[in-house]
């Protein structure tokens, strides 16, 4: 008998018969009644408590947000998704303050080292953001792989003003998730930390150093 | 601190081989820690600094509504648990994912060499995974040829070391920033500092060059989602994304009972784990696989495997009363919080679950015979149970367990390995004896008279009982001699108070 049919067997003739199924309420994770500038004002407090940096602008001029942002921290390029009006609106605009432009084209077997060493900062967008815990909601595919938002020290994230949820609860409820999960699901709060040594916090042990987070639509 | 640190007292070396294994020298182990201010130090800051923690980010929060729901979503998990295993499977399999089983530690270790010696793999990344501590897999990969290195910082600090973890979430909890800045000096020639910023710059860019390089990663899993066929990893650091994602294959090992229902059901677990653990009302990162590397996609495993482990879990899962320690979510609040693990430390059990947890879950693991100090390791103050994050009765089952080392046989059936191992013949007896007694009045009196009479003929030392504490005195005379006396002695009214009498003197106060 496999091991698979030993396991399974032991459970199924268990010497205490069946097990009671408890009801489960989950009205104390749910209901939360916040107005949307609730949700946006818990967000970014939540996300700076834990060392995440947010921008409130409007549609016009993130582009002058973004290009402050990485002027002040010496940029030397951004790498950008090629398909996601992100990407392009950044392309399109072919601005001198930007730094180079770089895309993820290739797989990354082909530019691994390039990636960990020589890459100084990412864009991406999200699929929204959780109010309560300061959380951003990552659905990495083929335009924005997985480790766009992890390798590079600076991941600056595109965030919609009006696709705050308040809670994890309500994302997965109103996003389907149970309907189909995507290869890689995330949720992002703040920037890589530890506090392994002598419970002292330090940023950016293996991922970014800093998560900036613009949020348009919300000045 | 009080107590004797005469060598004098630590048992012989014969005497601790007649015990047995080397998880019992639980006391020796426990004297050496108590006499480390360091260890003392360590620990105690931490701890208090993760209770207050925990203490606000739970504020606001109904924290018993939301504890029963951890404990009912647990529950009702374990009470579908063989379903929920094969939809589990299922749902992997459908996208992609190949699920192994293994009855112990050792099957699931030769399990993982299979897969890396079938990808002709050399060098594994570990994330930071308990299950695979209590495989002992990175020595027996070592053993393999293949090299292992943990990438969660803490824990690659305790592997440089060559130690084990001494907490379940803060693995190097230990050491402080100057021993590491001395042991990273003499093991990676990092330059010595107490600047954590730059030991942890310096340590990064020393696993970002094994990442890169890893044929292999193998990560735990904290929740496996048997509707959608998914598995969620709760982390700080990123290590655990970087072993998911940048190795050409990864391996993930679970313990079979971390299996829930639906993503609805990780939302409520979730909002109690990390909150329980650390006092943060999220981790950093929440990591959801439910696949490997899709065709067009850039980046991700092109191989995903999940090892489910059993290694004692469906014994427990047998008997009512210790199922509840299936519900287990492993956030460590119990340590945290306990008098015991506090003062002594996670390295003192000796086992790869410390502190409450670890003395309810281990003699199930290692059998009563090797374990039998754990149970007894409590004070029973209440704290692990009042703060577990989904009610698992720590006391009570540390009881059960201190009655299955001293139950004979004719008791009660159990299938606790090493049952009735502490039992002995002469106590047994003497607790007959005692129970007889005090069922027996005038026998009852007699003893306690004459016992009160010789008083002083009680030993000074007692053993064990008198190595930290003064030998118990009897009384000059008997609870019943002396009720005797005081109602012949006082008046009447205050003999036995009345509630009139009790309300009249309250008012004369």
């Amino acid at each position: 008998m496999s091991a698979r049919e030993q396991i399974l067997q032991r459970l199924r003739q268990r010497h205490g018969g069946e097990i009671a199924v408890p009801e489960t309420d989950f009205s104390v994770i749910a209901d939360r009644e916040w107005s949307a500038a609730e949700k946006l004002d818990r967000f970014q407090k939540m996300i700076e408590s834990v060392h995440g940096e947010v921008h409130r602008v409007s549609e016009e001029d993130w582009l002058d947000t973004l290009a402050d942002i990485l002027q002040s921290r010496s940029a030397r390029n951004l790498l950008v998704p090629l398909k996601h009006a992100i990407g392009r609106t950044i392309r399109d605009a072919d601005r001198p303050d930007m730094p180079e432009l770089l895309g993820y084209d290739t797989a990354i077997e082909h530019w691994l080292p390039k990636l960990f060493n020589d890459v100084d900062a990412a864009i991406t967008s999200t699929r929204g953001a959780i109010a309560e815990t300061g959380s951003l909601i990552l659905w990495p595919n083929a335009d924005e792989p997985r480790l766009m938002s992890l390798v590079p020290p600076i991941h600056i994230a595109v965030l919609e003003a009006d696709q705050i949820f308040a809670t994890f609860h309500e994302a997965i409820a109103l996003q389907r998730w149970a309907s189909g999960m995507p290869t890689n699901a995330l949720l992002i709060s703040g920037p890589s930390k530890t506090a392994d040594i002598e419970q002292t916090l330090a940023y950016g042990v293996h991922g970014p150093k800093e998560l900036i987070v613009i949020v348009i639509g919300a000045e | 601190m009080n107590q004797p640190t005469s060598h004098s007292d630590t048992p012989s070396a014969e005497n601790l081989a007649a015990h047995g294994a080397v998880v019992q020298q639980f006391h020796p182990r426990a004297r050496v820690a108590l006499e480390n201010p360091q260890i003392r130090r360590n620990f105690r800051n931490a701890m208090d600094g993760l209770m207050s923690k925990r203490r606000s980010a739970f504020e606001g929060w109904e924290l018993e509504t939301l504890r029963e729901l951890g404990a009912n979503i647990r529950q009702r998990a374990l009470a579908n648990l063989p379903d929920l295993l094969e939809q589990l499977e299922k749902n992997l399999t459908d996208n992609g994912v190949r699920v192994h089983w293994a009855n112990d530690g050792d099957e699931a270790c030769r399990i993982v060499r299979k897969i890396c010696v079938a990808r002709n793999a050399k060098t594994v990344i570990k994330g930071k995974s308990m299950v695979s501590e209590e495989m002992e897999l990175n020595h027996y990969l070592e053993e393999q040829g293949i090299e292992a290195l943990e990438s969660d910082l803490g824990e690659y600090i305790v592997q440089l070391a060559e130690e084990t973890p001494s907490h379940i979430i803060m693995p190097a909890i230990h050491k402080n920033t100057e021993e590491i800045s001395e042991l990273l000096h003499e093991k990676t020639g990092t330059e010595r500092s107490h600047d954590v910023n730059y030991l942890t710059a310096s340590a990064r860019q020393q696993l970002r060059e094994k990442f890169m390089n890893a044929d292999v990663g193998v990560s735990g899993v904290n929740f496996a989602v048997a509707e959608t066929g998914t598995l969620c990893l709760v982390e700080n650091e990123g290590n655990g994304r970087m072993t998911t994602t940048v190795p050409a294959c990864h391996i993930a090992v679970t313990g079979i009972e971390k299996v829930v229902g639906t993503m609805e059901d990780v939302t409520g677990l979730l909002a109690l784990l990390t909150r329980s653990a650390t006092g943060q009302h999220i981790t950093t990162y929440f990591n959801m696989i439910s696949r490997p590397r899709q065709f067009n996609e850039l980046d991700g495993p092109e191989e995903v495997h999940l090892v489910l482990v059993d290694n004692g879990r469906s014994t427990i899962y047998q008997d009512d009363e210790l199922l509840a320690t299936l519900r287990c979510i492993r956030c460590g609040a119990c340590m945290n919080h306990c008098p015991v693990y506090t003062r002594v430390g996670g390295h003192v059990y000796g086992t790869t679950y410390p502190g409450p947890i670890g003395s309810i879950l281990m003699p199930h693991m290692l059998g009563l015979e090797a374990t039998q100090h754990m149970p007894t390791a409590s004070s029973l103050c209440g704290a692990c149970g009042e703060v577990c994050p989904v009610k698992i009765p720590i006391p009570d089952l540390l009881v059960r367990l201190r009655r299955e080392s001293v139950d004979g046989d004719s008791e009660r059936p159990s299938n606790v390995r090493g049952h009735g191992v502490k039992r002995g013949h002469l106590e047994a007896a003497a607790w007959l004896g005692w129970r007889w007694m005090h069922s027996q009045p005038w026998l009852y009196r007699l003893g306690t008279s004459v016992s009160a009479r010789f008083r002083k003929l009680l030993p000074r030392t007692m053993g064990g009982w008198t190595r930290y504490r003064s030998a118990p005195k009897l009384a000059p005379k008997t609870l019943h001699q002396m009720m005797a006396q005081r109602s012949s002695s006082v008046r009447p009214s205050a003999r036995m108070p009345q509630s009139s009498n009790v309300a009249q003197r309250g008012n004369l106060s």
